[in-house]
């Protein structure tokens, strides 16, 4: 039963609040010394949080889907006139890009991207959650290191990119996205393996759905629109060859040495559902 | 303990929705910010103690699931509980104004202090921008959202203390 407030020694707020403040502190001074990931108070949160989040996950897929199907069979109708006509366009470009398609295979041959994706070991999650502001781009996915999954594994969704785990519970792990503001990732356009800096800007990814890379070196002005971007071989975190995205701009800088512009990531950052991680982790010197 | 469960279920429940149902409800990509609102709340409704106790747990949920800096959120709602406790002898429950202005302040301190630490140290200097197309949003769909938030959080405390004061006057 509940005595009177009065016989217990109260600890008035402004302690508390040193107390507390001094253990924030702590914390996030011993965070950029120390590497501390995963830990008890994570795993009872993961339990608590991640099952519930998998349910709201769950339920709200299916009325998605319920909502699309009752959509679907209205808009079929219209969208089928619309996509007869586009066959016939379609048919058209299909000559040419069949000939650009053999140029391409030709260049992947070269590059023997084809070899590098399957050979990689990965396991696929969904994603449940998003972070809770909005001024970064990281979620939650429902597999962690029960499943084999550490911090700096890299994470794809469909053939491309999409960024690195970087906290893991038992049953959980966060994934900061590529086009995280804090986010930079070392890159190769394709076409003439030039190397170059590609870093997340919630800027630009709000105001045209890009990201930006700097400190391209192209003397020979070889690089254009529409090339495709992978991870270098250089990259500490990153394995070689996975598709960042596509030029969609370059430009000189003012230093005229390097160039920087903007990419078109090759993922949909809005509607990720299911994502891929790499069991593999880059093997790096150890210091 | 009827009250530490029944504000660890508020936090877990804004907690969630706030990371999945209202992600899923995004207005431009700008969703409301629940835990702010719960902080504020709590603050000038229950006085410092209480503020900054459930502005330390608000934000140690965003710290271990959002994998930034551990600390640096639960510090940030601990000091938004803490000031808003200052505003208590200034609460009464009939007056709408004040918590709208108190949860709205929060919000906008919240989100500049989270502006000037993880983006002006790195070099993001146009706060315009910034202001114009995250921090604004945030804040008008935040209010949208608080309206009704606020006054089930306001009915749930009501109706908890009168349950503490009825327990009370039993055992004196």
């Amino acid at each position: 039963m509940r005595r009177k407030s009065k016989t217990k020694p109260v600890l008035p707020a402004k302690y508390l609040l040193l107390i507390l403040t001094g253990i924030c502190i702590a914390s996030m001074l011993l965070s950029f010394t120390l590497n501390i990931s995963g830990g008890p108070l994570h795993t009872a949160a993961g339990y608590v949080f991640i099952p519930m989040q998998n349910g709201i996950n769950k339920i709200g897929t299916w009325f998605t889907q319920k909502a699309e199907n009752l959509k679907n069979l209205s808009d079929v109708m219209a969208e089928n006139e619309i996509l007869k006509q586009q066959v016939n366009e379609l048919t058209m470009k299909l000559t040419t890009t069949e000939l650009e398609r053999y140029e391409l295979e030709n260049l992947r041959e070269l590059y023997e991207l084809d070899q590098k994706y399957p050979s990689y070991e990965k396991v696929a999650a969904n994603v449940i959650g998003k972070d809770s502001g909005n001024w970064f781009n990281t979620f939650t996915i429902d597999k962690g290191s029960n499943d084999g999954i550490e911090v700096n594994m890299n994470v794809m969704a469909g053939s491309g990119l999409v960024g690195k785990v970087t906290n893991v519970g038992d049953n959980y792990a966060t994934v900061t996205a590529i086009i995280n503001d804090t986010s930079k990732v070392s890159g190769t356009v394709v076409t003439t393996s030039d190397n170059l800096i590609v870093s997340g800007s919630l800027q630009r990814m709000n105001e045209s759905m890009v990201i930006v890379f700097d400190s391209l070196n192209d003397r020979n002005d070889k690089v254009a629109v529409g090339d495709p971007v992978v991870t270098s071989h250089v990259s500490y975190d990153y394995q070689q060859g996975i598709l960042i995205g596509y030029i969609s701009s370059v430009e000189m800088d003012s230093n005229n040495l390097t160039k920087s512009g903007t990419i078109t990531p090759a993922v949909d950052f809005e509607h990720i559902q299911e994502v891929l991680v790499i069991l593999n982790k880059k093997q790096t010197v150890k210091d | 303990m009827r009250r530490k469960i029944t504000v660890a279920v508020i936090i877990i429940v804004c907690f969630l929705l706030q990371s999945t149902l209202f992600k899923a409800l995004t207005f431009a990509s700008i969703s409301p910010n629940l835990l702010i609102a719960v902080t504020a709340a709590f603050g000038f409704m229950r006085g410092k103690k209480e503020g900054l106790i459930i502005g330390f747990f608000c934000g140690l949920v965003i710290d271990i699931f959002s994998g930034g800096i551990p600390g640096f959120y639960s510090m940030l709602y601990m000091y938004i509980g803490f000031f808003n406790g200052f505003f208590r002898k200034l609460f009464y429950p009939e007056d709408i104004k004040l918590p709208m202005l108190l949860i709205a302040a929060s919000d906008l301190l919240s989100n500049f202090v989270i502006y000037f630490f993880l983006f002006l140290f790195r070099g993001r200097f146009r706060l315009p921008y910034y202001f114009f197309n995250i921090i604004m949003p945030e804040l008008v769909y935040t209010m949208l959202v608080t309206v009704f938030l606020y006054f089930i959080i306001l009915k749930i405390n009501q109706n908890l203390e009168m349950i503490e004061k009825r327990s009370a006057k039993k055992f004196v």
